[in-house]
This record gives C-alpha cells, structure tokens and sequence, in this order.
C-alpha cells in the first residue's frame, strides 16, 4: 500500500522553537551586535533585519576524535603520475587533497565566525528591549501599515446590519412613482371622465360607465399591487479599508554636543531620537528629519556629522531654538507639515540664556509644533533649564520632559504620544 | 500535454513534461514499484509526502526525523542550512528517507517530474529496501518503533523542561550531544517497544535504576563482610565501551528524570549506528537501483529521451568523483564508489573476465540479482569493500595509498594500482571506512568507589594518533555528567599510559 500526502500546507516553521533557543543561548552576544548595529545605523534605517556575527568556538559543539599526527595511511583516487615507494614533502597548510584523511577534513573546516540573520521582528525587539517599552506600544511600533474603516457611498449588497434605512426606502419611493406613473395618470383620467358622465346624468348601466368603473377597478387593484419595499430597492452602506491618513511630518533633533556630552550618552541619545522615528513613521507616510546640533553656535547638520563629531566649549540652548524657529518658518511653514522636536542634552545652559530658551518655547515654537519633546541625560540635579522647562510643561499639554539615566528612562517621554494614538 | 512524436507510444506511457501533478506522481511511482517488484526488490510500505523548501530544511534540521525534541543545536543546523541555501550556495538534497515503516520518503515540490521519479526510485525502493534487508539495520534499528519512540523523547524532554526548567535541560542535552558516538552497544540488541510500553518501562526503571546506584554508593559502613573484598573492589569489572550507558547506569549523582535523557540521546545515537556504518553500501546500492530501474522504464518505452537526458545528467553529477589533485577534492564520494562496485558486481556475474574468475571465483558467473541482493544484506561498508572491491574498478579509479607518518619527513606512497598493490589498497580503504579505527577508542577503564569516586576513562592510541582539541571540553561534559572528577588517560598498545588529561570537579557542587 502507499500513501501519497501533501505537506506543503502544514506549518513549515516546526523550527521555530529551535531557533528561538539558539537565540536564547546566545543572547548575550546577539545583544551586543544589536547594540553595535544600532550605533552604526542611520536613524532612518532602523528596521531592517541584522546579520549578527558569533566566534565560532562559542558554538562548537565538541566531540572526541583525531587530530593530525600518529600515522594515517589514506587512499586516494585519481593517480596520475605516482609509482609505489616515491616520496614525497608534506603539502603545507594540509592542502593539496592527497595526505589528508577522512577523519582530518572534518577538523579541517574552521571558520572565524557563525554568521546569521536576525529578522526584522526579532532585530526590532532586541531593540525594544533596553528600552522598556509596553507591550501595547511594541505592537504598535512593528505592526505593518494601519487600515482605517472608511465610508465609501452605497452598495446594493452586503450584510443586513449595514442596510442604510433612508436610502432603501428613499429608493423605494422612487420606483413605486415610476412603475405606477402611467397607471396612475389613466386612472385619473378614467375618474375624471366617470365624474363628469355621472354629472351629465348619464345611468349606471350605460356601457361606458360600466367600462370605465371595470377600468379604475384594474387600475387601482394594479397600483396597489407595486410593492411597499422590494430586494431591488435594498441599499448597504460601504465602508472600504483605507491606510491610516497619510500626510508629512518633520521631525527635529536637536542635542547638545558640547564637551559634556559623552559618547554614552549620545547613545542614549540616539535610542530616544529612534523611537520617536519609528512612531512618526506609523503615523506619518512621509517623514523628513532635520539635525541640529548646538554648544554655543547651532548649525544644522548631517546624520553622520550629528553623532560622531564632537565639539567642546560652553552651551547656549537658545541659539539651537532659534534655528528651529528659522528652519520651520522657512521650509516647513506651508503645507501640512507636523512638526514634532526631540532634544536631548545634559542640561547645562548658560545661565541667563534659560529664560530666554522659555520664551522662545512658548512664544514662538509651541504654537508652530505638534509635540516638543525633552531629555536630559544626567544624575546630577536638576539645573536652571529644567526649571524653566518644567514650567513649560506646566501650561503646554503637547510638551514633554524627562530625566533619564538610561534608556529604560526614555519611553515615559512619549508616554502622552502614544497614548493619544491608542484610540 | 505534448503529443509523444516518437512511433508507437506506450500506452502508459509518461508525458513528456516537466511539471508534476498527484496523478502523475502515482502513475509514475505505479510503473517503478512494478519494476522494482521484477527486479525482486523487498521494501517496506512507502509513504511519499511532498513538501516545501523550506519544510525540506526543517527536516534537515532534525537529523531527518519527522518529529523531534527541542535544542538550541538543531537551530544553529537550521540557521546554517537557511542561510546557505538563501545565498544559492547549496542545493537542497533531493530526497530525504526515513527508515521506519511505512518508509517516509519526502518529494521536494520544486523538482520537476523526473526528479520525482528519480527520488521515488532511489529513496523508495532503494534506500527502503536496504533498511529492510541489511543486517545492520535488522539488528539495531526497529523501523515499526522509531517514529513513537521519538514521539516519546520529544514529549518526555518538553516535560521535563516544564518541571526542571530549559535551562537544566539543556545543560544536560549539551552534555548527552557531546558524547553522542560514544553512545552506541555494538554487540547488544536493544528491545522492540511500543510507545505505551516505553512511558510503563520508564517508570519503573527510574525506580529501579535508583535503588541500584544508592546500593553501589552506600555509605553506611557494612559489617564484617566489606573488610574481606577491599582486593576485588575494581570497578567496572570490565571495561565499558558506551559511555552513555554506563553514566545512566552508575552516574551517582543523576535524578531518575536526567537518566532517562542519557539514555533517549544514547538510543537515538544507537537508532543512527547503522546509517554511519553503511555510508557506501547504502547509497551505492539506493543509485545502483534508481539507475537501473529508470533505464527499464526507458526499454519499456514508459519514459521518454527527454526525461532521461535530464535524469543522467543529474545522475552523473551525483556519481563523479575528482581526482585527489583537484582544488575541490574532499575525499572519496560514497555516491561514486557505491554505485560503481554495485554495477562492477552485477558485471562480474553478466561478462565476468579471466581476472574476475581468478580474483571472484564465486560470483563470476552467477545470478546477478541473487549476488547484489547477499551482499547488501550481509555487509558493511568495511567488509563489503575488502570482499568485492575489484582489480578493475582500483584500476579505473585510480587509486592509490599514501603513508603520512609524523616520524619521517616525506609522504610515501605505499601502494599503486598494480598487481602487487591490488590486495593492499583494498585492505587500506576497507580500514578507511572502519568507524573502530575513524573514531578514537575510549572505554570507561575504571572507578575509585572507594575514595573521591574519579572516573577513568582509557583512550587507547591507534596508529599513535591523538585526540583533538575538543577532548577538553568534552571532558567537563563527561564530569558534568558523572558529577565527579574525571581523568582521561592515553595508552599505546602495550598497555603504557603516554599522556593524562584531567577535569576536576568541584566537590559538593551538584549543579548538573
């Protein structure tokens, strides 16, 4: 007997299991390389799979068995030029074929590292995980693009919970007028004529009469016979999936890189700056990100420039705020662009220049952006800006300031932003 | 379907086309099981399942069988199969066959209808009926068992990781894994048990097996009897070549549950032994059949010429063998030397020469089918290739020996294919393939019940090889197992020990 089956529709993950324990085992090492590729990685380029690099004596799996050495006596095919008792030097480097035995080659394929790819999902929660983040946000930052349920005019078909009431008996009406119309006219016409016969006095028995009250009998019985409502008259209400509404954001970075700044905390930096990427990039179809580094001078620069070259000197806030201002009166000022800024520093300022940065906020900059967001990465106490910010805070709902230490600390910045979205 | 242009088209015959359907799959596999029965071929019932590729590399990743426990290992295998196929840089096996009955032979979707028939050919009557008929096979693996018996691991193993944590589980599984080829009973014939009897037998075995290591390390003092036998106190009395077994059996700190683990890897091991052995015979005697049932179907008209040009060319691509002095030479190809002494036999019985008489005075001459069909049952890899290797066939391939001894500064080659080198190379590649010889030969030798209860293990040298540099680590998996110090001890021939490898255990510590 035999059995022909097809198997292709079962599930062809049964290794699943297997490789989430490998990935397990070697957490350790798969964390750092996510934690390299993070530093080494644009900000726009955050959601790709890794390809993460182990030493291959970490995933050996040891068995007994013979090295090089002793006598080994092997058998080769292909003899070309050989007569028994030649002799011959050892090939270097055991390569040549001849000379090597079974048991050696298996010795023989040493690779520096066990290479693999990390998916894009399982690259997405390593990175996730350092930072903390809800269950509910992690969701909504890997979910693919989100449909909205939108109304799209009528149907004649669909399910009967969806029958729209006004437009079916709207329809309703509209035909009984048009399928009685004529019948409708004649009976009049027919009534009429009864009357005036009736009024010339003409009898009952006339042959006209009779006709005429056979005729309006028909007819009546004829437009009473057009139904109330028909399967024809049905109509649905259509609701069609449409992507989330896709409009354009810019998002600003702005950080401190005066001497203070370390490259710790740049990391950190950049981790906060990613996320708020990745929620505009579920939010927003297209996103540009703006770079503005700042000690006593702003500039506005490039992503590479922006975390990897470093300046000394003093800080002063405000001019970074004021090249905000500029950038978005000048570029992002028409058109529907939603602003949003992430600034991290480690909150010095020069002293009198946080009054200055407060009035610029909420004069100038709240009014114009969707969400100004705010870390100060220190354990020290907090210093003058943080107070001005603080009562920043205190009067914008779209304005939030967090201290963190690492990036555990990061995710309640955005806490009111995703919150909003959750609906 | 195209209309066959040849004259008179078989009846049955097979269309000319590349795509398979399910009818054509049993068409197909009807006309081989036909001619497989003529030829008198005795195979299991077969079970075809089609799959996908990427099911294809799920079985790969667990050794081929159709279920499996749970290791990290077998994800590293499954990222290292994934990611090479994913880069073109190796083709998936055609065919993956499982010696259980019914026999599971997997059908990869991406082949075309040739490839179907080849693989049905190979892996369904070929490989089927030399898991049927070889001795090997017969006395070690239980075909109508192993598929409930893996079942029971994987269920066995996922509870345990429930109740003692994957973490300790796998420890131990890592542990098992390295001492895997020292896992095997050459000589015993493990029982045939269901699956329902196996979960019964393992209870009462784990009670059992306890009570009998808390006896052999009692240490409550016994009376006047144990002064007497301080002289006999060896142990084992003799030395045990399964590792596995004797750590499941006497190991003095191991749970009931980490016993029964030992011994599912140390089975599975044992299930595999043959397949090791069997390398040459099994796939020479798999493509020996694929080839000539197909070239029977082609006289019979049942396929066409364009089927067989796409099946010899995949046919000769898995029976070429490079020269030794190729970039890409990577030792003998089993595929290669099967198949050619197969048909070098079935040609020694068909059109035997004077030196075939000479050299094979039994078979030259006799029933071909008779002949093959004794030697795939009787044989393996060694012994078949010091019985049948042929004059002829050391001459067409060239073969030749070359002595690598550390003590002089040359290679020598020792022998050629000529007259006085015939019986030599024979000899030589029959070692070749003696797995005795391929893997180190360590044995338990003995242990200190007495005092700190340290293992000895014996490696005895052969041919003054040493062992490589894993031996160490493998070591801490053999006290981790054994929970005691462990020593490995290399000893020549005469019985001298030349060097001692050593891991030492923390006392107290139980942490598995």
């Amino acid at each position: 007997m035999t059995y022909l089956i097809d198997r292709r529709l079962q599930g062809k993950n049964k290794s699943a299991i297997n490789r989430e324990r490998f990935l397990r085992r070697y957490k350790s090492q798969i964390k750092d390389a996510v934690g390299r590729a993070i530093k080494g990685r644009s900000i726009t380029d955050i959601e790709n799979g890794e390809k993460v690099s182990i030493p291959v004596k970490d995933v050996n799996e040891p068995h007994f068995g013979h090295a090089h050495g002793g006598i080994w006596e092997t058998i080769n095919p292909g003899n070309t030029e050989y007569q028994k008792g030649d002799q011959f030097n050892r090939p270097r480097g055991g390569g040549g074929g001849s000379g090597r035995g079974k048991a050696g080659n298996s010795d023989q394929t040493t690779e520096d590292d066990f290479i693999f790819e990390l998916t894009r999902e399982e690259f997405m929660n390593y990175f996730f995980e350092d930072l903390e983040l809800p269950n509910m946000v992690k969701t909504q930052l890997t979910a693919a693009v989100e449909f909205r349920n939108q109304r799209a005019g009528y149907n004649i078909s669909g399910t009967p919970s969806n029958i729209h009431v006004l437009r079916s008996l709207r329809g309703a009406l509209g035909r009984r007028i048009a399928v009685g119309g004529k019948p409708r006219k004649e009976l009049i016409e027919a009534e009429h004529e009864l009357l005036e016969l009736r009024e010339q006095g003409v009898p009952e028995e006339d042959p006209r009469v009779m006709e005429l009250k056979k005729l309006t009998h028909h007819l009546r019985t004829r437009l009473l016979a057009i139904p109330f409502i028909d399967p024809f008259d049905l109509r649905y209400t259509n609701r069609i999936k449409v992507p989330k509404p896709s409009t354009q954001a810019v998002m600003f970075c702005i950080m401190d890189v005066s001497g203070s700044m370390d490259e710790q905390r740049k990391d950190t930096a950049k981790r906060f700056f990613i996320l708020l990427y990745l929620f505009l990039k579920r939010v927003y179809e297209k996103i540009e990100v703006v770079f503005i580094r700042h000690h006593t001078a702003a500039a506005e620069v490039s992503e590479d420039e922006f975390f990897h070259s470093r300046e000394s000197g003093g800080t002063v806030v405000s001019s970074a705020l004021q090249l905000l201002t500029k950038v978005i009166e000048e570029r992002y000022r028409n058109g529907d662009w939603n602003a949003y800024v992430a600034q991290a520093s480690d909150g010095d300022n020069w002293d009198n220049d946080s009054v200055l940065c407060k009035q610029l906020l909420v004069n100038t900059i709240m009014p114009m952006v969707q969400y100004y967001t705010y870390v100060e990465i220190t354990d020290g106490p907090p210093q003058n800006l943080w107070e001005q910010y603080t009562e920043v805070r205190d009067h914008h709902t779209n304005f939030a300031m967090q201290k963190i230490v690492t990036p555990a600390d990061i995710y309640p910045v955005f806490r009111e932003l995703f919150k909003k979205q959750a609906k | 379907m195209n209309a066959m242009p040849k004259d008179p088209p078989h009846p049955r015959a097979l269309p000319e086309q590349s795509e398979w359907t399910f009818d054509l799959i049993e068409q197909a596999h009807d006309e081989i099981k036909r001619v497989a029965a003529n030829f008198g071929l005795d195979t299991y019932p077969n079970q075809l399942e089609i799959i996908s590729a990427e099911q294809m590399i799920d079985a790969y990743t667990s050794v081929g069988m159709p279920v499996s426990y749970n290791h990290w290992s077998f994800g590293k295998h499954f990222l290292t199969t994934e990611k090479s196929y994913r880069r073109g840089q190796m083709g998936l096996a055609y065919e993956i066959v499982i010696n259980s009955n019914p026999c599971i032979a997997y059908l990869m979707e991406e082949n075309s209808l040739t490839m179907q028939a080849l693989v049905i050919a190979h892996a369904a009557y070929g490989h089927n009926s030399f898991f049927k008929g070889n001795y090997l096979f017969r006395t070690w693996t239980d075909a109508d068992a192993i598929v409930d018996y893996m079942v029971f691991a994987k269920n066995y193993i996922a509870e345990c990781e429930q109740r003692y944590g994957i973490d300790e589980v796998e420890l131990l599984l890592d542990s098992c894994h390295a001492l895997q080829n020292y896992g095997v009973d050459r000589y015993k014939r493990p029982a045939k048990l269901t699956l329902a009897q196996e979960n019964l037998r393992q209870k009462e075995r784990a009670e059992y097996l306890q009570s009998q290591v808390n006896e052999l390390w009692r240490t409550l003092p016994k009376k006047a009897e144990a002064q007497a036998d301080v002289r006999a106190s060896r142990f084992p009395p003799e030395p045990e070549e399964n590792l596995l077994y004797f750590i499941e059996k006497y190991a003095p700190l191991l749970e009931p549950w980490q016993r029964e683990i030992v011994r599912i890897t140390r089975k599975i091991s044992q299930y595999f032994y043959p397949q090791r052995q069997t390398q040459v015979m099994n796939e020479g005697w798999a493509t020996f059949w694929h080839y000539t049932i197909l070239q029977q179907l082609y006289q019979e008209g049942i396929v066409g010429d364009g089927f067989m040009l796409e099946f010899l060319q995949s046919h000769t691509n898995v029976i070429f063998q490079p020269p030794a002095t190729a970039p890409y030479y990577n030792g003998i190809n089993p595929y290669a030397l099967g198949f050619a002494m197969m048909s070098d036999i079935r040609r020694m019985c068909e059109n035997p020469t004077d030196e075939d008489r000479d050299w094979f005075p039994g078979i030259a001459g006799a029933d071909w089918k008779k002949t093959l069909d004794f030697a795939m049952r009787n044989f393996k890899d060694e012994s078949f290739i010091a019985q049948y290797l042929s004059p002829k066939l050391i001459r067409d391939f060239h073969f030749f020996a070359v002595l690598d001894d550390d003590r002089s500064d040359k290679l020598t080659i020792s022998a050629i294919h000529d007259e006085s080198g015939y019986r030599y190379v024979r000899q030589q590649l029959a070692d070749q393939y003696n797995l005795g010889n391929r893997e180190p030969n360590i044995q338990v030798w003995s242990v200190n019940t007495r005092d700190d209860r340290a293992l000895t293990l014996r490696h005895t040298q052969y041919n003054r090889r040493p062992l490589n540099q894993q031996a160490n680590e493998v070591l801490k998996h053999v006290a981790r197992l054994w929970g005691f110090d462990v020593r490995l001890e290399t000893v020549d021939p005469q019985g001298a020990v030349v060097s001692t490898l050593e891991c030492r255990r923390e006392k107290r510590n139980r942490a598995a």
